[in-house]
């Protein structure tokens, strides 16, 4: 299987090119988009840079095993999007996003015809008197051909050709109305999708297919039955520090024990916007790029604002004493799991 | 037992419908059944979709599963439908439209309608109450429009319709002689409405849920909330088109009522888990409260700015203000104010009948 084939090289040579710390030899002697339980999804997500816990690993298993659909609800910054990404690293599938958006419909998301170019096709039959001689019938089934389509998102998702089913992401559902998730509904039942000028098309390798939203409103019901679900929480300590770990080769473990704990310790200051994990993140790079090898009052002061992002939250931690937070995080970093 | 299971969650009041019961029989299928946390998770991802059912689903887990202890998993909302007496449909058509009629009955009828359009919710007694409902299930809750990212067909614009312009060139032999245009659709603006249930609004809650279950039912685009010593989501609740389940869902799930009030909590929690992560943005937000706060009004005020900021429109609604020398002196109401965009009266029918208007018509004055 030539699928199986290309997965395996490029776990291996992602192992070598990340200098990978986790033992992964067991995993890259069988590397597979068919894994036959929760630890081996975790195993493989870790390798190529996600840390699941087990509630993840057990739906992202779930998914691959009954080929549904896989919804994921959480905080801005848990890293739903990520999941996707990484899937499709591991799988070796084609990484196919669509961003929803308020008024998406079927045009930007399934299918459009390429009008100015049908047009020009009309406009250059007629010049060559080819037209006049054809008959409206005889035009219209040149027009309405496949090669005036135009695939959006949806649509190369069914119609791949490739022997890796891809993971087709489809980002904040929930900003979407609700006509467009009665069509995403139909869509995701029997991953077919009918042209009227065309017909029908579908597929055997049906896509891995995640879903995320922010829950700024409820996802239809009808759609979640489709799905598998899963409320992505914050990390805990130990995996957050991980997450940075991994993420951040450049940041040493003590200092990113430091900014997990950091993290923790402003999670529980009652924010606007608690930091997630992309925040992080973010911090820690940016504790990279400017050389810091531990934390102090000064640094954390003066990089607050790619932690927290509202005038109000970083006065609070401020007001909180940004000291004592320092001190309360050396302490909980020293703490062993 | 997957399908026990199923049942003790139905009973514990979560939604599941039996395609997830197949499902979750067919992942334990691949799961096994040897793990505890196997079978969690793989329960949890097929039966629950939402994250106030975890708790539930958790509970019950643990007594069906582990055989913990039972503490009240299951207890069926008691379901004997109350069927309260109601006039006649048709004979109400007349009255509230109040076309001038020879019908001596409906002239003696229409009297007490415009007294009781302008009598305080406070003195309304069953009857008054259920008339009060039918008159604002009438009401249009339209609300301005904004633009919209889809584009619907017009008789002139900027942006060519080509599609339709094509499909006629075809039939002219491929010279687009007629040509179509098109502009950027409208979408009603969502209209979030919060409602404080506290002992202080006793008087008026009643009335004013039905106020807001007439806007639930009576169109798109409409969340409700209610506001006490927490926040409960009465959206889905509400949104039976028969009035009488939807309030009986309603106060049954509103476990605060009558009691004290966290207005500026209850505003956080809307704020952080619904209102500023989308929920309210762009939208009309209309909270009908007395304004009277247990909690720090310094908060109240903090929160109201941060909603202001992300409304197209904050109207605060008070049954009070009608009373003569009104002045917001509970302090809730004067830390709020400076963020409200309109404050009206919210005491009677009459009262309401305005809060449509306001809420209509807000384009109107703003642009």
């Amino acid at each position: 299987m030539v699928g199986v084939g290309g997965v395996y090289d490029e776990a291996v040579h992602h192992v070598v090119s990340m200098a990978w710390p986790l033992a992964c030899d067991a995993m890259a002697s069988t590397p597979t988009a068919h894994p036959t339980s929760p630890a081996e999804v975790s195993q493989a997500l870790s390798l190529h840079g996600y840390l699941p816990d087990d509630g993840l690993a057990t739906a992202v298993f779930l998914t691959l095993a009954l080929k549904r659909p896989l919804l994921l609800e959480g905080e801005a910054g848990v890293g739903k999007t990520e999941v996707a990404k990484v899937l499709s690293r591991w799988t070796g599938g084609e990484l196919i996003r669509l961003q929803c958006y308020e008024g998406i419909n079927a045009a930007q998301a399934v299918y459009d015809w390429d009008y100015s170019r049908q047009l020009l096709h009309l406009r250059a039959a007629e010049a060559s008197g080819e037209a006049r001689g054809l008959g409206t019938g005889v035009l219209e089934e040149q027009l309405y051909n496949e090669r005036f389509l135009l695939k959006r998102a949806l649509m190369q998702a069914i119609d791949h050709r490739g022997e890796i089913p891809p993971v087709l992401l489809i980002d904040e559902i929930d900003r979407a109305d609700d006509e467009f998730e009665a069509y995403l509904l139909e869509m995701l039942s029997d991953y077919q999708i009918t042209i009227p000028e065309l017909g029908k098309f579908t597929t055997t390798r049906p896509p891995i297919v995640v879903l995320t939203s922010n829950r700024t409103r409820d996802v239809h019901d009808a759609l979640k039955r489709r799905c598998l679900y899963h409320w992505v929480e914050h990390p805990d300590f130990e995996r957050e520090v991980k997450i940075v770990r991994m993420r951040v080769p450049n940041v040493i473990e003590p200092l990113a024990r430091q900014v997990a704990a950091a993290v923790e310790a402003m999670r529980g200051l009652n924010m606007y916007k608690p930091p997630g994990v992309a925040e992080t993140i973010d911090w820690a790079q940016a504790l990279g790029a400017l050389g810091v090898t531990e934390l102090d009052e000064h640094t954390v002061d003066s990089t607050l604002g790619t932690v927290l992002k509202y005038r109000e939250d970083q006065e609070r931690a401020r007001q909180h004493g940004i000291a004592g937070m320092v001190k309360q995080a050396f302490e909980r970093s020293m703490q062993q799991p | 037992m997957a399908v026990t299971f199923a049942r003790v969650l139905r009973g514990a009041g979560l939604l599941v419908p039996i395609g997830n019961v197949l499902m979750f029989v067919e992942a334990l299928g691949r799961v096994g059944i040897d793990e505890r946390d196997h079978v969690y998770w793989a329960a949890r991802s097929t039966l629950v979709h939402r994250p106030e059912d975890v708790t539930i689903f958790d509970r019950a887990f643990a007594v069906f599963w582990e055989h913990g202890e039972v503490e009240s998993v299951a207890e069926d909302p008691d379901t004997v439908k109350v069927t309260l007496a109601t006039d006649d449909e048709s004979d109400d058509d007349t009255d509230a439209s109040g076309e001038a009629s020879d019908d001596p009955t409906v002239t003696l009828r229409f009297s007490p309608m415009e007294v009781l359009r302008n009598k305080d919710f406070g003195a309304y007694d069953e009857t008054e109450l259920i008339l009060a409902q039918q008159l604002m299930s009438r009401l249009k809750f339209a609300g301005p429009p904004r633009r919209s990212f889809r584009f619907r067909p017009a008789q002139s614009g900027s942006r060519p319709d080509l599609r339709a312009t094509l499909r006629t060139a075809i039939s002219a032999g491929g010279e687009p002689i007629r040509r179509f245009w098109q502009e950027p659709g409208e979408r009603m603006r969502r209209l979030v409405l919060l409602l404080d249930v506290s002992g202080s609004m006793e008087p008026y809650a009643r009335a004013m849920l039905r106020f807001v279950h007439a806007a639930v039912a009576g169109r798109q685009r409409v969340e409700a909330f209610s506001l006490g010593t927490r926040l409960t989501r009465v959206t889905r609740e509400l949104n039976s088109r028969d009035p009488d389940l939807a309030l009986r869902q309603a106060s049954q799930r509103v476990q605060d009522w009558s009691g004290g009030t966290r207005l500026g909590e209850c505003l956080r929690a809307f704020n952080d888990e619904w209102g500023v992560r989308g929920l309210a943005r762009g939208a009309i937000v209309v909270i009908l409260s007395d304004g009277w706060d247990r909690g720090d009004p310094a908060v109240l005020g903090e929160q109201m700015q941060r909603l202001q900021r992300v409304t197209y429109d904050l109207i605060w609604v008070n049954p009070l203000k009608v009373s003569p020398g009104y002045a917001p002196l509970a302090r809730g109401m004067a830390a709020a104010l400076p963020y409200v965009d309109h404050f009206v009266e919210g005491h009677s029918l009459a009262a309401m009948e305005e809060l449509a208007n306001v809420i209509a018509g807000v384009s109107a004055r703003r642009s």
